[in-house]
């Protein structure tokens, strides 16, 4: 170690070592949806979870160092229990558990030799819709209030831009569901994309349906079950969509010609009706869409 | 690049990151010295009273009854006679789970002091306890245990067995002591539903600890003596559910009968007594309206026949 390094080098060298870090992985999901809010990872293992309760209406999700989220997993919990316990249940807010979170973390980054490779949201419903908050906390203590969705972690900010297309307020889990999929898959669009599969995702809600504590996991036969609703819903966009565009073409058909620009696109004339016109959204025909 | 942890690692129950002698930059992975809360990270274990008793001792249930002793001479006497005490709680083994049910009173010397305290609550989604003893106390336990089950539960991913959480209360009790020797006795009877074996449980508790496994059914409190002696007698192995609820409320009635400090259902007040239920589909408390039916059956029996249903003198055949 050298005698001396000078503070800006130091924190920039920290800062761009949690960033690779957590660029590293995979990036996660959390949105709300009409019933509450939705937080999906791409996530193999089933015994180490990212997205875990931290109290009734509160939860938890990470990327990053697998260890060092558990870690304050662990202490976000404890912190939630003693302040529900000391006080009432309803004193326990996401604000302050990720006030909690920065000022740990901002600790561990100035403090500490190496920062922890870490990225944290805390979500929280409220009695209505409007009431529901999201809260991201960055390895380095930066806190942000996320209005409606955010992505994390890996390729976040492909994610995101495709995440804010689909997301609008009120969407029905289902359609939470599929937005999350299509946002997580955003990264390697347009090359191979990655089948779904159930065993592959941790997906978790909090739901305001419920009593006393509001967090679920879905997984199993109820994550199939929502994962075939995705592929139907979108199934049925695409079919729609491809019926759209040969209504265009059936009517731009029967339409007197108009002199055509050089660069017009496809064709359009009697036999344009029935072709595949290649949207890109589905292999044509009766094979059912791979979207996600 | 340094190793990511230097050689001074937080100790874990320490409030404050570990001391670093002096040197100020090279810490491990605790947050050091950021206040209070630096406390919890890096926890070992999952209990909550545990922590607690690290902590902040103060918040356990029972380490704030007065050092000093409660002052000596009737004064003392008065004040626990004084403090709310709550009265009689009855558990039976039914088919596939098990039933507790809790009058309604609590008493202050001959005073009512409440008329609708509930002493039956869940602990969590497959267990139940109830408590007799000082009011404040008993509260105070049954909370630290509820959070101490479900902190356990989001820390470890997986609930405790019904023992566990049975073992787990009786360290709670222990730790009531000091208080229970002031006077502040807190005895809690808890229930649950082991789905390994398909039935439901009961465990009773001195005030020590325990647990002890009763089987069938149990009371206690100040009217469990007759709460008892009624339920020997109505008591059968595996009953519906809903014959085992009638039979509580038969054996409450019959504690409120003959023990002052047991409350009877309040026809006028429509208050009666607490009755949950807890079998594989989870803790259910009964609703007002269920609990008055249920009490409106034993009291319209009892206009016949005051002392209640009578068993048969002799077994049949």
């Amino acid at each position: 170690m050298p005698f001396y390094v000078s503070p800006e080098q130091s924190m920039r060298d920290k800062a761009d070592y949690a960033r690779k870090g957590i660029a590293r992985g995979r990036s996660c999901v959390a949105l709300k949806y009409a019933g509450g809010i939705l937080m999906v990872a791409p996530n193999p293992s089933r015994a180490l979870h990212k997205i875990s309760e931290i109290y009734d209406r509160i939860a938890f999700a990470a990327v990053g160092r697998y260890n060092e989220y558990e870690n304050l997993r662990k202490a976000g919990v404890t912190y939630a229990d003693i302040t529900g316990y000391q006080y009432d249940r309803v004193d326990v807010t996401a604000r302050g558990i990720a006030n909690w979170y920065a000022q740990a973390l901002g600790t561990i980054f100035t403090e500490s030799n190496k920062p922890f490779e870490v990225e944290i949201v805390v979500a929280e419903i409220g009695r209505q819709s409007s009431d529901d908050q999201i809260y991201r906390i960055t390895f380095d203590g930066s806190v942000s209030d996320e209005p409606g969705f955010v992505a994390f972690g890996g390729q976040a900010d492909q994610v995101s831009t495709a995440l804010k297309e689909r997301y609008r307020d009120g969407l029905s889990l289902a359609e939470a569901f599929g937005a999350a999929l299509a946002a997580l898959a955003a990264p390697s669009n347009g090359e191979q994309r990655p089948d779904v599969v159930a065993a592959q995702l941790e997906v978790a809600v909090l739901d305001r349906a419920r009593d006393h504590r509001t967090f679920r996991r879905i997984r199993a036969a109820r994550l199939e079950e929502l994962i075939g609703e995705v592929r139907a819903a979108d199934q049925k966009a695409a079919e729609a969509a491809k019926a759209a565009e040969e209504a265009e073409a059936a009517e731009a058909a029967q339409t007197p010609a108009e002199p055509e620009s050089a660069d017009s696109g496809p064709s359009v004339g009697p036999d344009a009706a029935g072709t595949d016109r290649g949207s890109g959204l589905d292999d044509g025909g009766d094979t059912p869409s791979s979207p996600l | 690049m340094g190793s990511y942890f230097d050689g001074s690692q937080s100790d874990p129950f320490r409030p404050f990151g570990g001391e670093d002698g002096g040197s100020g930059r090279m810490r491990g992975a605790g947050v050091p010295g950021s206040g209070p809360a630096a406390g919890f990270m890096d926890r070992q274990g999952s209990s909550f009273a545990d922590f607690l008793a690290s902590y902040s001792p103060d918040l356990l249930p029972g380490r704030m009854a007065p050092s000093s002793g409660v002052p000596a001479g009737d004064a003392g006497g008065q004040v626990l006679r004084d403090l709310p005490h709550a009265t009689t709680i009855v558990a039976a083994t039914c088919e596939h789970g098990v039933v507790l049910a809790g009058d309604r009173r609590a008493t202050s010397g001959s005073m009512i002091a409440k008329r609708d305290v509930d002493k039956v609550f869940r602990s969590d989604e497959y267990s139940a306890i109830g408590y007799s003893g000082t009011g404040s106390m008993g509260m105070d336990v049954i909370r630290a245990f509820q959070v101490e089950l479900e902190h356990y539960e989001k820390m470890e991913g997986r609930s405790l067995s019904l023992e566990g959480k049975a073992n787990r209360l009786a360290w709670m009790v222990r730790g009531n002591l000091a208080a229970a020797m002031q006077g502040f006795i807190v005895v809690p009877l808890f229930v649950g539903y082991d789905e390994d074996v398909d039935r439901g449980r009961i465990f009773s508790y001195d005030p020590l600890g325990g647990p002890y496994e009763e089987h069938r059914f149990y009371s206690i409190g100040s009217g469990s003596v007759f709460a008892r002696g009624s339920l020997k007698k109505l008591f059968s192995d595996d009953m519906p559910a809903r014959d085992a609820v009638l039979a509580c409320v038969q054996a409450l009635y019959d504690a409120a009968d003959d023990d002052s400090a047991t409350g009877g259902p309040d026809l006028t007040r429509r208050i009666f007594p607490v009755i949950a239920t807890v079998t594989a589909d989870g803790y259910r408390r009964l609703s007002e309206a269920e609990s008055e039916d249920y009490a409106e059956q034993v009291v319209q029996g009892r206009m016949s026949a005051p002392d209640g249903p009578q068993a048969p003198l002799r077994n049949a055949g």
